[in-house]
């Protein structure tokens, strides 16, 4: 039987790099395959080949045996291949079933057939296992998870038999992501082929049955995931053997810096006391809408304290952005994209934003100056970009994340707050941003710690605290928790999430 | 190298507008000779008094045009600025007219003083009431979180009203009490040959020069950038937003008070609040032609100044060879969107 996708020999140069050389592989109906490595490693590239987005310069394709030469996005759909990207494609405004139907309508002379679409689209979501998804609601009133659902509905409607997932959990956690790996299992024991994109290892490990790694845009390895260790792949991943995943700065805990008591905002986080120490790492886990990115905004002034306070020296009035700043804090957020980085100003703006004055005098600004000290932090963290003058969002997802890291060092805070500091970037890179925490630990500065990912929370923390629906649950050593113990403690003992 | 390439084609992508500038005056500039030759006359195009008429015409756009810029880069827009230059036009007609009188006496003992005193009294309390328009549009955006467009759309009827208030029924005129160094602000052909072109277009060149330098080498200015290019990162860098923006719209106002004064003598030193109309969209579009960009981030005074040329070229050069004024309005608005959709190639071909 021939292979459900087959791509051989697939090239693609742009300009002077080659980001596709001679990639096969295959893909076998009801086989769940994991499409791994890192940053610019040619992944999207041949997801972009795969939906008819840009041409493959060689090579060829084939699907369920027939060629397969995609112009554009109708013809990958046409051909039974659907994408599901990371930024989700729906109109908010427009219900599930209008999105689940859009572009597919069933239509008599122009005119919707609500009578023939309705019972299709409640057949497909019961075929996904979520009979509960109303199609009439909005769809922007529903969560990420639910939306996803809603953008791989729209792809069984249109007949896919090859559903390409790009880091879908990158925007999810806990209950969700399991939610979603139900769904692919489905999608799995219905015969169609997947293709999985991830970063996250653990995961690929408990959904895929194969793996394809990619590397400067040749294949690294492939096979089956059974019998494959993860230090294998990971080394297939960055081309050398990684001796450890997770490097750490020895360090110790000093002084207390920062004090939060019945911390309190909007909705969450909810009386948040809690003491953070010079030279320590806190970790902060729990699931989405635990309340972890509101308690950092909260204390640095991005939404409004409620009640409680938050005291760096002083006990702070009334937490500003500014103020914060001025105090010592600073902030990276989880959102590179629309709030963490002004994607089109230059390295130089963006790593001196929050800290001008260096290089100001009467409200002037040494542009000589800014740049050469942009350049040494470039060197320093091994920013891979053209010059200081480069606009961030030409640079890679790990160089981004570098650069907002950057900001946060170059304004030499004694307090970080790390929303999701190492999200969407590579293997490589999130070692080197663990490595540049604990430098940081080591040099006395206080480090808040908010992730989704437990294994990096559990190795590069020295605590670990636990929030549940606004609440603080439970503070511990890091060595004291286990993945287990924290994923029940996020869930909450009654087993019902937030 | 790549760098050195980089920057190349950045400097080459900024004077697009200016390179416009040339490709527009250089195709009327051959249509004109073409028809004067035709009808037997010299051609008047590519003559000092053709870019002095050109330039001292688009200082009233190009001035107002420098605050757009701010606020536009800043990721705003201000559809008030038409009805507010109006209304400060208006205000300085009703200084000088309400003061002469008030002075009469003063005049007879000491008239040199006296007028002095008056313009002064004119052209700051003009200013100033610019500076009023843009910190109440900055306020009602930042205090009450609405968007620019509605805010200023609303601003936009509110100074128009405003003027008239002032006004009465007819415009406000200031005839023969307005001393001669203002009144010929905007006369084409200035008095002390060797000035070359009119006073206003000195004074838009030194604001300009001022407003490019500040965008570039002060704290304000690259805060502009940053709270247009990505408010929510401004605001996590420790930017005071609400602050920057009633800043941005309050120097604008400035811009558009010297605007009001360039509109005062243009009318001969007559206050019309309701002569403002429509040039909001001409000050618009000479930002927007200039490259810059209505969601904020990006803009340049060399590219809002071109722009503005760009348009006043258009409309000369229109009148030299004898188009009807509408057609002038068709060709501006292609080459509105002509400048637009160059943008986004370079946008498209910068991101590939």
């Amino acid at each position: 039987m021939p292979p459900l996708l087959g791509m051989s020999g697939i090239g693609k140069r742009f300009g002077a790099t080659q980001a596709l050389d001679e990639v096969s592989f295959e893909l076998h109906a009801g086989r769940v395959m994991a499409l791994i490595g890192e940053n610019g490693a040619g992944k999207s590239t041949l997801m972009k080949v795969l939906s008819g987005a840009c041409p493959a310069d060689n090579g060829s394709m084939n699907v369920a045996g027939t060629p397969y030469r995609p112009l554009g996005p109708s013809s990958a759909r046409d051909a039974g291949i659907a994408m599901i990207y990371q930024e989700l494609n729906l109109a908010p405004d427009l219900s599930v079933e209008d999105n689940i139907m859009l572009g597919q309508e069933d239509q008599r002379w122009g005119l919707l057939s609500r009578g023939q679409q309705r019972p299709r689209v409640r057949q497909v979501l019961d075929r996904l296992g979520h009979p509960e998804l109303r199609p009439d609601t909005p769809v922007g009133q529903l969560s990420v998870g639910a939306q996803q659902l809603v953008e791989i509905a729209r792809a069984l409607i249109g007949q896919a038999r090859v559903i390409v997932f790009d880091e879908p959990t990158s925007s999810l956690a806990g209950q969700d992501v399991l939610r979603l790996f139900d769904v692919i299992r489905r999608l799995r024991g219905d015969g169609i082929g997947v293709v999985y994109i991830s970063h996250f290892l653990e995961e690929v490990r408990e959904l895929c049955d194969d793996y394809t790694v990619l590397r400067d845009g040749q294949v690294a390895g492939t096979g089956v995931l059974e019998g494959t260790t993860e230090a294998e792949i990971v080394s297939m991943m960055v081309g050398r053997k990684v001796e450890e995943l997770f490097p750490t700065v020895p360090h110790t805990a000093g002084d207390p810096v920062l004090h939060l008591e019945g911390l309190t905002g909007r909705a969450t986080p909810r009386d948040i006391d809690l003491v953070l120490h010079r030279g320590e790492i806190l970790g902060i886990a729990g699931l989405v809408g635990a309340g972890r990115t509101e308690m950092l905004r909260c204390l640095f002034g991005l939404d409004p304290v409620v009640s409680g306070t938050v005291r760096v020296g002083g006990i702070i009035r009334r937490p500003l952005p500014e103020t914060m700043i001025h105090s010592g804090l600073a902030l990276v957020s989880e959102d590179r994209k629309d709030e963490g980085l002004a994607q089109d100003r230059s390295l130089s703006d963006n790593i001196t934003y929050s800290h001008l004055s260096p290089y100001t005098r009467f409200g002037l600004l040494n542009l000589g100056r800014r740049r050469h000290a942009v350049a040494e932090c470039m060197q320093e963290l091994a920013i891979k970009a053209n010059s200081p003058e480069q606009s961030v969002a030409e640079l890679s997802g790990g160089n981004q994340q570098k650069v907002a890291l950057a900001r946060v060092l170059h304004q030499d805070a004694d307090v970080l707050l790390l929303d999701e500091p190492t999200r969407g970037i590579d293997v490589g890179t999130k070692a080197e941003v663990y490595r540049l925490v604990g430098e940081q630990a080591a040099a006395g500065k206080a480090v808040l710690f908010v992730s989704s990912y437990t294994p990096e929370l559990l190795a590069v923390c020295d605590r670990v605290a636990v929030l549940a629906r606004g609440q603080l649950q439970e503070i511990r050593a890091a060595s004291e928790w286990t993945e287990e113990t924290l994923i029940n403690c996020a869930i909450g003992s009654d087993g019902a999430a937030a | 190298m790549s760098t050195d390439r980089s920057r190349l084609s950045n400097l080459a992508w900024s004077l697009g507008p200016l390179l416009g500038l040339v490709v527009v005056s250089l195709i009327f500039g051959a249509i004109e000779y073409q028809v004067a030759t035709d009808e037997g006359r010299e051609p008047q195009f590519f003559t000092p008094q053709s870019v002095q008429v050109v330039l001292n015409h688009a200082s009233l756009i190009g001035v107002a045009a420098l605050g757009m810029t701010l606020i536009i880069i800043a990721g705003g827009i201000d559809l008030s600025a038409g009805t507010a230059i109006a209304l400060t036009a208006t205000v300085i007609a009703w200084i000088y007219r309400e003061g002469f009188e008030g002075m009469a006496d003063w005049r007879d003992t000491s008239p040199v003083l006296a007028t002095l005193v008056l313009s002064t009294l004119a052209i700051i309390g003009g200013v100033l009431t610019g500076c009023l328009c843009g910190f109440v549009n900055g306020g009602l955006i930042s205090l009450l979180r609405l968007v620019p467009f509605i805010v200023t759309l609303g601003t936009m009827t509110a100074f128009q009203g405003i003027g008239r208030t002032i006004s009465g029924e007819t415009p406000v005129r200031a005839y023969g009490k307005v001393p001669d160094a203002v009144a010929s602000l905007q006369k084409p052909y200035p008095d002390p040959e060797w000035m070359l072109v009119s006073p206003s277009v000195w004074i838009m060149l030194i604001l300009a020069a001022i407003v490019a330098l500040a965008l570039r080498y002060t704290v304000f200015g690259r805060h502009v950038f940053a709270i247009g290019s990505n408010e929510s990162t401004a605001r996590l860098c420790g930017i005071n937003v609400v602050r920057t923006r009633i800043l941005v719209y309050t120097l604008a106002g400035v811009f558009v008070g010297v605007a009001g004064l360039y509109q005062f003598t243009v009318l001969g030193g007559e206050g019309d609040p309701v002569s403002g109309l429509g040039l909001e969209l001409k000050v618009i579009a000479a930002v927007v032609i200039g490259g810059g960009s209505l969601n904020g981030g990006r803009g340049s005074i060399l590219g809002t100044l071109s722009g503005a040329c760009i348009i006043t070229v258009i409309q000369h050069g229109c009148v030299l060879i004898g188009v009807p004024d509408h057609y002038q309005d068709i060709l501006i608005g292609l080459i509105i969107i002509a400048a637009v959709t160059i943008d986004q190639l370079r946008i498209r071909l910068q991101a590939n």
